[in-house]
């Protein structure tokens, strides 16, 4: 009996030695160097890139040879019209589609949460093509919004109305891609506003009932303000993504007709292939630049607003 | 209140049939068609089904290139997924577990690498500086340098979740840390770890930017590059085109019906912590 009741207090005695001194070095259950695998990776391929871009983009760069060249890219990159073309679509099609996204995917999460038939088909049939290939999606599209033969034109001839050449018309070509856009990725954010709604407690809707608020009411002083930080997430999630966007875009348009649904991202590709990579690389930076100019400050805002009410 | 759900329920039906449904429709029609009758576009029944013709002749072209690709990429993305889950939930349970110094640099790293587009050309550079450049290893490398940042935020976040007590049980018992990770806390993350499977799994397998980037060349080409060189070959077969559009959303549908509820559950949980 007395032995068993001190074995184990011994065996506390001793682990408890090593957990003390834990602040010594390489002892801590915990150990430093579990970020080490990832951070390899990460420094290699994320950060050094990164880092040498800033170099590059200020070069004439055929991958063996480096002349450097001062600011001549970023010059001549803000000279081309083609180019401040790609600069200023990127902005379009991001702030269209993001806009879009957020009134649409919370219209969407509304009808998701609210008492109706076949509640969990439709939530799936939204989300759906948010997980199938983004080229696939292009081309399908690009065939559907096809100006002669294209589906959707004979169905606006059928009611009479002469469809556009949707993605050959230099006008209407960028806004054709954020539309499909759109279309593949609205179930995300239609996702996490319906978590945002359904994390909502009852009581508030419960009360709003016995006020006799209407459902307009429900919407402006309950569900608005409460989802808000779903719509933080969409908002950033999907800047982020739209000023990115290169793959749907290359495979609807290639940037074409000309140059008028060129975006940063598509810009840099061309470059690319061009054999210009030191240009390549300035856009990247450009990107790069944009990207932070925008989000940084979006998500302090927004999060600071949040954290206030 | 429940007629209207009804009412309201069957237009969002027909709604989503013509929204989201009738352009998969139009690729299944398109894809069992012959050529002249896939050629004129047209939404409808095809007089002459083509189905396992067409799936033939996709697969049989460019000596199989469509059997490699497929073999491709499902390296690509089994790897890829394998190497970034281990990695991220070590870094992502040591983030949570340890106050250290490391932590805010570490934390804002993870943060860049959400917001910051990878700079192409220079990493092509690097990955031509290590002998990686167009090799399959060369871009499973690069998926998981791009995919950490949002896998250590999920294991971050869920590692919270699970009470501390368990670690010191387990150190008491004498387990190492390694043990403790690898027997003790991993095994207990098995939700968040798939969802990030199924997430990383479709966005590597989906990925198109990065494969034509970094696997230039027909030999090892992803299913999505032989998309592209189909398009771009300009033959107006389109019938195969869509066979080949067919079987490349055939393995994101497999997922999406087994792990559909995973895949939103873990979604939300951490798109909204973020």
């Amino acid at each position: 009996m007395t032995t068993a009741t001190l074995a184990p207090k011994r065996r506390d005695l001793k682990t408890e030695r090593p957990q003390r001194s834990q602040r010594r070095r390489g002892t801590s259950p915990y150990p430093l160097w579990f970020h080490i695998p990832a951070g390899v990776f990460f420094l290699v391929l994320f950060i050094i890139p990164t880092a040498a871009s800033f170099y590059f983009s200020l070069t004439r760069w055929t991958l063996f040879d480096v002349e450097f060249i001062g600011l001549d890219n970023f010059v001549q990159f803000f000279r081309e019209p083609a180019l401040v073309r790609g600069f200023t679509n990127t902005f379009i099609y991001a702030f269209l589609t993001s806009a879009a996204k957020v009134v649409l995917g919370l219209m969407l999460a509304i009808l998701l949460t609210s008492q109706i038939i076949a509640r969990g088909f439709l939530r799936s049939v939204v989300f759906f093509p948010v997980l199938v290939s983004t080229v696939g999606i292009g081309v399908t599209f690009t065939v559907l919004l096809d100006p002669f033969d294209g589906m959707v034109n004979q169905l606006l001839g059928m009611v009479g109305i002469a469809g556009p050449g949707w993605l050959t018309d230099p006008n209407l070509a960028l806004y054709t891609v954020a539309f499909v856009d759109v279309w593949k990725g609205v179930g995300l954010a239609t996702l996490i506003y319906i978590a945002g709604i359904v994390a909502i407690p009852q009581e508030y809707f419960e009360a709003a009932k016995v006020d006799g608020a209407s459902a307009w009411h429900n919407f402006r002083f309950i569900i608005l303000p409460l989802a808000r930080p779903a719509t933080v997430t969409v908002v950033i999630l999907s800047l982020i993504g739209g000023l990115r966007s290169f793959d749907l875009i290359w495979s609807m348009t290639g940037g074409g007709p000309g140059f008028t649904s060129d975006v940063i991202a598509s810009v840099i590709y061309k470059q690319y292939q061009a054999g210009f990579f030191g240009l390549s690389t300035a856009g990247n930076v450009v990107l790069f630049l944009v990207v932070a100019a925008i989000i940084l400050p979006l998500s302090y805002w927004l999060n600071r607003k949040g954290s206030e009410s | 209140m429940k007629k209207k759900g009804v009412v309201l329920g069957s237009v969002s039906i027909a709604l989503a049939a013509v929204v989201f449904l009738v352009p998969f429709a139009f690729i299944i029609l398109t894809a069992s068609k012959t050529q002249q009758e896939a050629s004129l576009l047209q939404f409808s029944w095809p007089t002459q089904w083509a189905f396992f013709e067409n799936l033939t002749t996709v697969v049989e072209t460019n000596d199989f290139i469509l059997i490699r690709a497929f073999i491709n990429s499902t390296i690509l993305t089994i790897v890829a997924v394998v190497i970034m889950v281990v990695l991220s939930a070590m870094v992502g349970y040591v983030l949570q577990r340890r106050k250290s110094r490391w932590n805010g640099l570490i934390n804002f790293l993870v943060l860049a690498g959400l917001i910051i587009p990878p700079a192409v050309v220079p990493t092509i550079w690097v990955l031509q500086g290590t002998g990686l450049y167009g090799s399959l290893t060369g871009l499973i490398a690069v998926h998981v340098a791009f995919g950490l940042s949002f896998c250590i935020m999920l294991f971050k976040a869920f590692v919270g979740s699970i009470p501390r007590e368990l670690d010191e049980a387990a150190l008491i018992d004498g387990a190492g840390p390694i043990r403790l990770f690898f027997q003790v806390i991993f095994p207990l993350l098995r939700s968040v770890i798939v969802t990030v499977i199924v997430v990383q799994a479709v966005t590597v397998f989906n990925d198109f930017t990065y494969a034509l980037y970094f696997l230039p060349g027909m030999d090892n080409a992803t299913v999505q590059l032989t998309l592209y060189n189909y398009q771009s070959q300009g033959l107006n077969q389109w019938n195969l085109l869509f066979m080949d559009v067919l079987l490349i959303t055939i393995p994101p549908l497999i997922m999406f019906i087994f792990f559909n509820r995973q895949i939103v559950a873990g979604m939300t949980s951490g798109a909204i912590k973020g």
